[in-house]
């Protein structure tokens, strides 16, 4: 803003107004970071004041934090990565296609298709997961099983319903494709024509181009947003809740059924039964996803800043040539 | 002619910052052009070959994106359509048993989400646009700023399930063990939308241009009177687009609301007290549940009788929540499209 507007006559009033405004959302979100690592420290910090609580959650068969917590932030982090493994491939395709490939009305069209993907509350993939995907995908599960079953993450024996950790995953994936792929085609979008003319012009195929041109400009982009989807990924509760058949334990048979669950559906199928110290379990079980997915948005942001500072850097650079070679000619 | 041009790319690759940097193996390894220009033009064939493979994964992979979207909105559409009707969306499920007629409804989910979505909206839509103003028109670079701007940031990633938890327990230590009711969810549902709300705002406000506000200061307007109607007003379609792709966020959430305001049956318009029911609720309700008790078939030939009326059932409120998503959003996006329009024309 121009510094000039800083000495114009101040309203207090509205000001006061505005100012309080803020204040009260920092209170707000202040109060909420607080209150949380108040109920979630006495459980995370005391090991056996715990116990009791654990077993009551548990009926007995766990005893300490670490066996109720590990293979939670397992599952969680194994379901991200399943979805995020699924997921890339497709929006950065996705993204290529709208930003490179089609024009016009089909470009529009792909650009709806990804906004209404994003606008699909997660109950309803929940559903659609557990009624039309687990039904309809039981065979190449067991394709993947019989051809691939060497690979020990499709090894086992393949569960029919296929409420399994893949079927999870898949449908994660579809979740946190809007968001890689729109983040992605925006920056795949602001790729200067003239570089990737230059590079067509130099005999490069489309596809040479698309590797040497668009890519390398939308890099940062392109991880900032697989982390923000990896963060919503982590964080998902409803369809993983309606698709896992959960269990508690180190599994990566992706196939099997009861072998995983993550800590935002076991916050969901336990909070029914927890009491008052169950409900503190499960708010420690809560803050430690949220400290997950904060470390993954913090480095997300960080790839943006640093992307900017670059493709300023370039942007400066080539306006710097640009400027040399103006005062070449003569 | 090719010929040419291929040398002259390679020695451009060895400088390092060419496209052919990336596929060495491809480049001809020497000088000597004795090996004929088959080889060359093999190359190319292989090149353009692998160009049009790869074109076409990707077009596959963008086509195998569409399905999902068809899909879910073809099952929704045939399962749901059956049990919309207008007995469906005025009637709720007090004293609905089993799976005999009558089928109730969803009329206290649709109440519910809309006065605990309403309410959250008009606390945080002032608050958030108030708290955006003050940002970028007072103080963009003071302390109070920066840390509500790296709160935003930070709180924008909570788990929306720990959010449910948050208000569950803060109203359980305020108002006893267990309070349960819409009041709840709507503080869950803050946690989730203030940051969306801010954030936008914030871009929308800081898209007007400085001209505007130099030009209201010059001709004597004090800096609330050209806030109040310069900024705002210009960045107004901006301002409502973020207060409704808010609610379109907010209103689909289901696992804080399950957890802070509750399961219910019958239709409660009280935000303060008793459980709520909301749309979202209700889907993940009528799902959980399964198939539906019938009475043994003679008493069924008497009574109408669907075992899989609570699967309809969700799939009828599935519709109805991704007609109400897909509304706010068309709007809210047109409304976006035509305010960034306006800001380029001005």
């Amino acid at each position: 803003m121009n510094p000039m507007f800083q000495a114009s006559p101040a309203s207090p009033r509205f000001k006061r107004v505005v100012e309080g405004a803020c204040i009260a959302v920092l209170a707000f979100f202040a109060a909420v970071v607080v209150f949380l690592v108040l109920r979630a420290a006495p459980v995370l910090s005391s090991g056996k004041a715990t116990e009791k609580e654990l077993s009551t959650l548990t009926s007995g068969s766990v005893t300490s934090l670490a066996e109720y917590l590990g293979p939670l932030v397992f599952g969680t982090l194994l379901a991200s990565f399943v979805a995020l493994v699924i997921a890339i491939p497709f929006a950065v395709g996705t993204a290529l296609v709208i930003s490179q490939f089609a024009h016009g009305k089909v470009r529009t069209a792909l650009s709806a298709v990804i906004d209404l993907l994003a606008a699909i509350p997660s109950v309803i993939y929940g559903l659609w997961g557990v009624l039309v995907l687990v039904p309809a995908s039981g065979g190449f599960w067991s394709f993947l099983n019989r051809y691939f079953g060497w690979i020990p993450l499709f090894s086992g024996t393949v569960a029919v319903p296929a409420r399994t950790m893949a079927s999870a995953g898949v449908v994660l994936a579809i979740m946190i494709i809007p968001i890689i792929a729109t983040i992605s085609r925006d920056a795949f979008l602001q790729v200067p024509s003239q570089d990737k003319e230059a590079a067509l012009a130099l005999g490069a195929t489309r596809w040479e181009m698309i590797l040497a041109v668009v890519m390398p400009a939308g890099r940062s982009a392109v991880m900032a947003s697989i982390l923000l989807g990896l963060g919503r990924a982590l964080g998902e509760t409803m369809a993983v809740l309606m698709i896992l058949s959960p269990a508690s334990g180190y599994s990566v048979h992706l196939l099997e059924a009861t072998q995983n669950q993550t800590i935002a559906a076991n916050i969901a199928a336990q909070f029914p039964e927890a009491d008052e110290n169950g409900v503190g379990l499960l708010i420690a079980t809560g803050v430690v996803l949220f400290i997950i997915s904060f470390v993954v948005n913090a480095i997300a942001q960080k790839v943006v800043a640093r992307g900017e500072k670059s493709e300023k850097h370039e942007a400066a650079q080539r306006h710097a040539t640009a400027e040399s070679g103006e005062g070449n000619p003569a | 002619m090719s010929l040419l041009t291929l040398n002259s790319s390679a020695t451009k690759a060895r400088e390092g910052k060419h496209w052919f940097a990336r596929t060495p193996h491809e480049m001809p390894e020497t000088e000597e052009t004795g090996k004929t220009v088959a080889t060359i033009e093999s190359l190319s064939r292989r090149r353009k070959l692998r160009s049009l493979l790869m074109n076409c994964v990707v077009v596959v992979s963008a086509c195998v994106v569409v399905i999902p979207v068809i899909s879910i909105f073809w099952t929704a559409l045939t399962r749901g359509i059956a049990q919309l009707s207008p007995y469906f969306l005025t009637h709720n499920m007090r004293g609905i048993v089993g799976g005999t007629y009558p089928y109730g409804g969803i009329f206290h989910a649709i109440s519910g989400t809309v006065e605990i979505t309403g309410v959250t909206m008009l606390i945080c839509a002032p608050l958030g646009i108030f708290a955006a103003i003050y940002i970028n028109e007072y103080a963009r670079r003071s302390r109070l700023s920066r840390l509500v701007v790296s709160a935003v940031n930070i709180m924008s990633g909570i788990p929306s399930i720990l959010a449910g938890l948050f208000a569950y327990a803060l109203f359980s230590l305020l108002s006893g063990v267990g309070t349960i009711n819409g009041f709840v969810g709507v503080v869950a549902l803050a946690v989730l939308a203030l940051p969306t709300v801010i954030k936008t705002s914030l871009e929308a406000v800081s898209r007007v241009p400085d001209t505007l506000r130099e030009s209201a200061l010059a001709l004597g307007a004090s800096r609330s009177v050209m806030i109040r109607k310069v900024v705002l007003r210009t960045a107004l379609p901006g301002l409502v687009s973020a207060v409704i792709l808010a609610i379109a966020r907010i209103i689909g959430e289901t696992a804080p609301l399950m957890i802070a305001a509750g399961i219910v049956d019958n239709t409660n318009f009280n935000l303060f007290s008793g459980r709520m029911m909301t749309l979202p609720a209700y889907i993940y309700n009528e799902y959980s549940q399964g198939l539906a008790t019938c009475p043994t078939a003679h008493v069924a030939s008497l009574m109408p009788c669907d075992p899989q009326i609570r699967i309809e059932r969700a799939w009828a409120a599935a519709l109805v929540l991704i007609l109400l998503v897909a509304v706010f959003n068309a709007v809210g996006h047109w409304v976006a499209r035509r305010s960034m329009a306006g800001s380029r024309h001005s």
